[in-house]
């Protein structure tokens, strides 16, 4: 239980997302405990056919076709889940300042499809830059799905995004929780989008990389931990979180989901994609430190593993230095059900394993059907969900290109 | 391109913008952009549009010809005589 008073307690009232296979958060756990995987495929230009998570929602639901049109997939996705996260949670402004909401969205990257895209158009055209649209820079700039959701839903506080790889997630979590612990705002959105898929230039690099996951069956792709793994299944998605202190919840008879209780970050800065288990381990023990807990309190790791051998080694390595001694603690993995959603992962993972609290089962991991020698771990979830008496704190990885680390933790809310 | 085809073309590139623009009270003498709901970035699609289809090359300056529906029509007249 978190040592801060009730006005620096920060507690998750409402989640919007999609995700490869869901639209909403009901959804996507009964896939989780199902095993059910949203993986498909998608035909890429130059790149032909290959695994992919691709999300269906209603994405006229909240805006009009003509906007999802001027925006970028990341904002049409972003302004989905953010809805839905606000309507999660009950809030329709008139107990909250919308100049005192922040919107916070991670990015791996963003505009690399749009980039794209444009680059193909003018091709049609001799690479005349006439023919290059006025509307690349506003789509383009780094802070336009955060832009776009403000837009959307006017909100005049401050919106911006959180580049952290595939930690952005976490990190734009993070940076909800320091903004409403120092007062900046009284409202976060946080959470991370990705439109990956529609890149080719991202399928291509990691599979030049050597870390495309390729598979006859798409739903049997992504399968972190497994022996015959082959690399990452790219992933979009989103998902917003719904953050404000513990005393404003309360007042407005909010239900929690959760608190965030801990957290940190830190860098491996020693090599540009190649994760370092020993920062992980660092990363998660100082996220402990923050939460006041001990490895032992936490009950569900769940882990960033991405379907790559190396990151699959070094993250089990870290796991298992921390997390030695903790019968009581089960770990499991959300890639292996909707691949790798990158700026959208850690917050999907999380979302995925919230419900915990209430229905008191793990998740599993699915397509783990060798375990690799090397990822043996303790209580490692497999193939069909545990049943544990209760879950009392998640501690959610996720890592990213450049050496970045994050951990989350986020305890079942207990107000005393 | 007769002046009725060309006003065709007009509201098709319009209506390819915004799929709920409303055409039926148009008053073709009056600005667009009174009229519709469209900003500078949905002007600029148009001239966009038109570049691609016709290869038609909009000098800035020349922008405001493209007021009202009537204007556009007139200006776009002898430029797309030949197509």
């Amino acid at each position: 239980m978190s040592e801060h008073t009730f006005t620096q307690r920060i507690v998750i009232t409402g989640v919007g997302l999609t995700a490869p296979g869901s639209s909403n958060l009901t959804e996507f756990r009964a896939n989780l405990l199902a095993g059910i995987s949203g993986i498909s495929t998608i035909d890429l230009r130059y790149m032909g056919v290959h695994p992919a998570g691709l999300c269906q929602f209603e994405e006229t639901r909240y805006r009009k076709k003509r906007e999802n049109k001027r925006g970028t997939r990341a904002g049409c996705i972003g302004v989905y889940c953010a809805n839905e996260a606000l309507v999660d949670a009950g809030i329709d402004f008139s107990t909250y300042d919308r100049a005192a909401t922040g919107v916070y969205i991670g990015l791996t990257e963003h505009g690399t499809v749009e980039t794209e895209n444009e680059v193909y158009n003018i091709s049609q055209y001799d690479y005349n830059v006439d023919y290059w649209t006025h509307h690349h820079n506003p789509r383009t700039v780094l802070n336009n799905p955060a832009g776009e959701i403000s837009m959307n839903l006017q909100l005049t506080g401050p919106h911006y995004s959180i580049g952290a790889a595939c930690a952005a997630g976490n990190a734009a979590l993070i940076q909800g929780v320091q903004m409403l612990r120092l007062g900046e705002v009284e409202l976060a959105l946080c959470g991370g989008v990705s439109e990956c898929v529609g890149s080719f230039g991202i399928f291509a690099s990691f599979q030049a990389q050597g870390a495309l996951a390729a598979h006859s069956e798409p739903a049997r792709a992504s399968r972190p931990f497994d022996r015959d793994r082959n690399g990452i299944v790219i992933s979009e998605g989103g998902c917003v979180f719904v953050l404000e202190r513990l005393d404003r919840a309360l007042a407005r008879n909010a239900a929690i989901y959760g608190e965030i209780t801990g957290y940190a970050m830190n860098s491996d800065a020693r090599d540009f994609v190649l994760p370092y288990g020993p920062r992980q381990q660092q990363c998660m023990e100082a996220a402990l430190k923050k939460a006041g807990r001990m490895p032992a309190d936490i009950t569900i790791i769940n882990a960033h593993a991405t379907g790559t051998k190396q990151g699959d080694v070094e993250e089990c390595k870290a796991i298992r230095a921390v997390f030695s001694d903790c019968p009581a603690t089960w770990i499991n993995n959300t890639k292996s059900v909707i691949g790798h959603a990158m700026g959208a992962a850690g917050v999907l993972e999380l979302a995925g394993n919230l419900p915990a609290f209430t229905d008191h089962l793990v998740h599993p991991t699915i397509n783990l059907d060798n375990l690799d020698p090397d990822c043996t771990l303790p209580n490692l979830v497999t193939n069909t969900p545990v049943e544990l008496e209760r879950v009392d704190t998640i501690l959610n990885n996720s890592f990213g290109m450049l050496g970045i680390n994050s951990a989350v933790i986020v305890e079942r809310c207990v107000v005393c | 391109m007769t002046r009725n085809e060309i006003k065709d073309i007009l509201l098709e590139i319009i209506a390819d913008i915004d799929e709920e623009a409303d055409f039926a009270s148009l008053d073709a003498d009056a600005p667009l952009r009174d009229q519709l709901d469209l900003d500078s970035m949905d002007f600029l699609d148009i001239v966009m549009e038109l570049r691609k289809r016709y290869k038609l090359q909009i000098p800035e300056e020349e922008y405001p010809q493209l007021a009202t529906l009537t204007s556009c029509v007139s200006y776009l007249e002898p430029k797309l005589k030949d197509v």
